[in-house]
């Protein structure tokens, strides 16, 4: 084991990806002389030279369509791009080309194609370059998506991904990238898609959180134990395509209880998804309506004050986690 | 049509060539007049976008290539399919929505595909298929190779932002696209003139860095020259060129096209240049072929349509079970729920107990290979049945 930030984590999974597999190349805006937006690909253009670690032009429906080009010939081209509001950009590429090609050529030809970035509030950049758009991904048949929130997983999903024939939507989080954590050495550490990470145990309420919002709700649930007497089961499902449901589900059944947080938007989000799963397939376990937590329904302000009522904090997820327990509010 | 002019005839590449070229143009022209009565009577669905009058520009491109070239096309592409060697049977059953289409039923006509002959696919998008040609024209750089990709589109397409970026980006990293805009005077409904502040298109890549050149789509032999001088340029610079097809298409954008936005007589004026009888006349006065040759290149065309048709018709419908087959590649382990299929309540049976039987199961195994076909493990949300 070694202590990782999480951006040295996905850059030592770059590294050690581009080494065993000479068809790997990575493509991105300032990714290579300017060693990336978020610095996770720094010193990789140096030790791998132009020929597999591209700069580009701001052409991102363009680089990703060239990613979709490429990996239907044989590569397995990893694409960064700087923020995930830029997707939308390529998002043409993503979801027309990239999430169907295998299924509109009848399975003749294979995707393989990673597409990186990072979402995530909380650094004032307002309406442009903040929010968590994961549920767009989620939507689409075809693509995979990942969404780690440790260094460990960051990691191991990604070169899992990297290895994987199909397009994965790999969605990193800007306030995580200076996060350490504890990540295996190993060169063959891979994280499966569509096994969940149990990272707290208990039997009051479960409380599924997704990519940064894994990590506010462990906080939130140290705050339910020790100041309520609550013992949530915090799950991180890691990948939302391929879906750890059983997981999720069993701890359900045990808990009779479930709080789902994610800092996206709650309309057709990724809580309003899997609420719905949770009700299809485990109504009658459920002692209380599912509880969701999300951000706020509305564009990402600039200003501090209001940012950070936007997005999810602990005390949310403590009041929301009460609430299914017929408690009434925390504060 | 007259005698065919000296350098005409001097331009003629050898006797068995000139006459596949024309078979070829036939065969894709008897096939589309088919593929339009059958959307007629309602064997084929959705749109049907014909390249009648197109041709030259498609025999005289797709001919300047190795077979170890790739073409990208566009959702005008069942010649495309047809020139690389896609059998007519297979482009009908797709356009029949049959399980032995070139794209097994799943594109239609808008999405054919045909992997072995490089032929690597029409695209719906218009413009979405310019960088998927560059991405693959990277591949062939990246591994050493001198394949060349040809990468065809409308002049609608011009004006989409891939053509900028991709144009841009293949000039900077110097790959081997020969982008080719057939141009056929209109962006479905949309004249040229009004849709294009520039209509010399192959001006518009100069300020990209991709240098253009113009070829007149009507006439096989002068698209077949200027596509293997830029073909060749582009196999040994490894520089990207844009080449104008200009042509016609005869007849509506697609089949629910009343062509409001051109008159008849415009379409008769581009018709006296058909490039089939044009070609055909010109082989004809050159002495390469006779009336009795000619008429047989029509009567095979017209057996091949009709073979594909009798072979469209007794191809199967893809089963319902197969529904949600190649959404995901699934040859590595696999966990968890990839797709939700809300109208079966059997969607996610699988509990804990079973998950450990399996993982059990998979343990005693010792292999982590999972067999291809396993839509209903995928549906379930368990990793191996």
């Amino acid at each position: 084991m070694s202590e990782l930030r999480y951006r040295d984590a996905l850059g030592a999974a770059l590294r050690e990806e581009l080494h065993r597999d000479e068809r790997v190349l990575l493509m991105g805006e300032d990714i290579g002389v300017f060693g990336g937006a978020f610095k996770v690909t720094a010193g990789l253009l140096e030790e791998f030279g132009e020929r597999r670690v591209r700069d580009t032009p701001i052409s991102e429906n363009t680089i990703v369509g060239m990613g979709v080009g490429a990996a239907m010939s044989g590569l397995r081209p990893v694409v960064e791009l700087m923020t995930i509001n830029f997707s939308l950009l390529a998002f043409d590429q993503i979801v027309n080309h990239a999430a169907h090609i295998h299924y509109m050529f009848g399975g003749q030809v294979r995707v393989p194609l990673v597409v990186r970035m990072p979402q995530g509030a909380g650094h004032q950049l307002g309406p442009t370059h903040s929010h968590c758009l994961e549920a767009l991904f989620l939507h689409v048949p075809g693509l995979l998506v990942a969404v780690p929130a440790t260094a460990a997983d960051a990691k191991g999903l990604l070169k899992s991904a990297i290895r994987d024939d199909n397009p994965v939507i790999f969605i990193e989080h800007e306030s995580l990238y200076g996060v350490r954590g504890e990540v295996p050495d190993s060169e063959e550490h891979l994280v499966d898609f569509g096994r969940a990470r149990v990272s707290r145990e208990g039997s009051d309420v479960t409380i599924v959180a997704v990519s940064r919002m894994a990590l506010t709700a462990e906080r939130a649930a140290a705050v339910l134990a020790d100041e309520h007497g609550v013992q949530a089961e915090v799950i991180d499902p890691r990948t939302l395509r391929p879906l750890d449901l059983d997981t999720i589900l069993a701890s359900v059944r045990k808990t009779n209880r479930c709080v789902i947080v994610e800092e996206g938007w709650p309309h057709g989000g990724v809580g309003a998804n899997l609420a719905a799963l949770v009700c299809e397939q485990a109504f009658d376990d459920l002692d209380a309506p599912v509880a969701r937590v999300s951000g706020a329904d509305v564009p990402m302000p600039y200003s501090k004050p209001l940012e950070d009522i936007a997005y999810p904090h602990e005390p949310q997820i403590v009041d929301a986690a009460l609430q299914t327990l017929g408690a009434a509010g925390s504060r | 049509m007259g005698a065919p002019a000296k350098a005409d005839v001097a331009r003629l590449p050898e006797p068995d060539v000139a006459r596949e070229w024309l078979a070829t143009m036939t065969l894709i022209r008897r096939f589309e007049e088919r593929a339009g009565e059958m959307y007629a009577r309602a064997k084929v669905g959705g749109f049907l976008h014909l390249s009648i009058g197109e041709e030259a520009t498609i025999v005289g491109s797709a001919r300047a290539l190795r077979t170890t070239d790739y073409l990208v096309s566009t959702y005008r592409s069942h010649g495309h399919a047809l020139v690389r060697g896609t059998p007519p049977e297979k482009v009908m059953a797709e356009l029949f929505g049959r399980v032995d289409g070139c794209s097994r039923g799943r594109g239609g006509s808008m999405h054919m595909f045909d992997l072995e002959r490089r032929f690597m696919g029409g695209y719906g998008i218009v413009g979405g298929n310019l960088p998927i040609a560059a991405g693959v024209a990277l591949a062939s750089d990246y591994t050493g190779t001198d394949e060349v990709t040809l990468c065809t589109f409308g002049d609608g397409a011009c004006n989409q932002g891939t053509f900028g970026e991709t144009l841009n980006l293949a000039a900077l990293w110097r790959l081997p696209v020969v982008f080719m805009v057939t141009n056929n005077q209109f962006g479905m409904g949309t004249a040229l003139q009004r849709h294009s502040a520039v209509t010399d298109l192959r001006r518009k890549g100069e300020g990209l860095g991709v240098p253009g050149m113009s070829c007149d789509g009507m006439d096989v032999l002068d698209t077949h020259a200027v596509l293997s001088w830029a073909v060749e340029r582009v196999r040994t610079e490894r520089r990207p060129v844009l080449v104008e097809a200009i042509t016609y298409r005869f007849r509506g954008h697609s089949m629910a096209d009343p062509e409001q936005y051109r008159t008849k007589e415009e379409v008769a004026q581009w018709r006296e240049r058909d490039p089939i009888p044009a070609f055909g006349e010109l082989l004809l006065g050159a002495g390469v072929l006779d009336e009795r040759q000619r008429e047989q290149i029509d009567a095979d065309a017209v057996a091949r349509v009709d073979a594909a048709v009798q072979f469209a018709e007794s191809s199967p419908h893809p089963e319902p079970d197969s529904l949600y087959d190649d959404v995901y590649v699934l040859d590595r382990a696999r966990w968890g729920t990839y797709s939700v299929k809300t109208t079966d309540p059997q969607a996610h049976p699988s509990s804990p107990a079973e998950r450990q039987r399996d993982d059990a199961a998979q343990a005693a195994d010792g292999a982590d290979e999972i067999p291809q076909q396993m839509s209903d493990a995928l549906l379930l949300g368990e990793e191996a049945t």
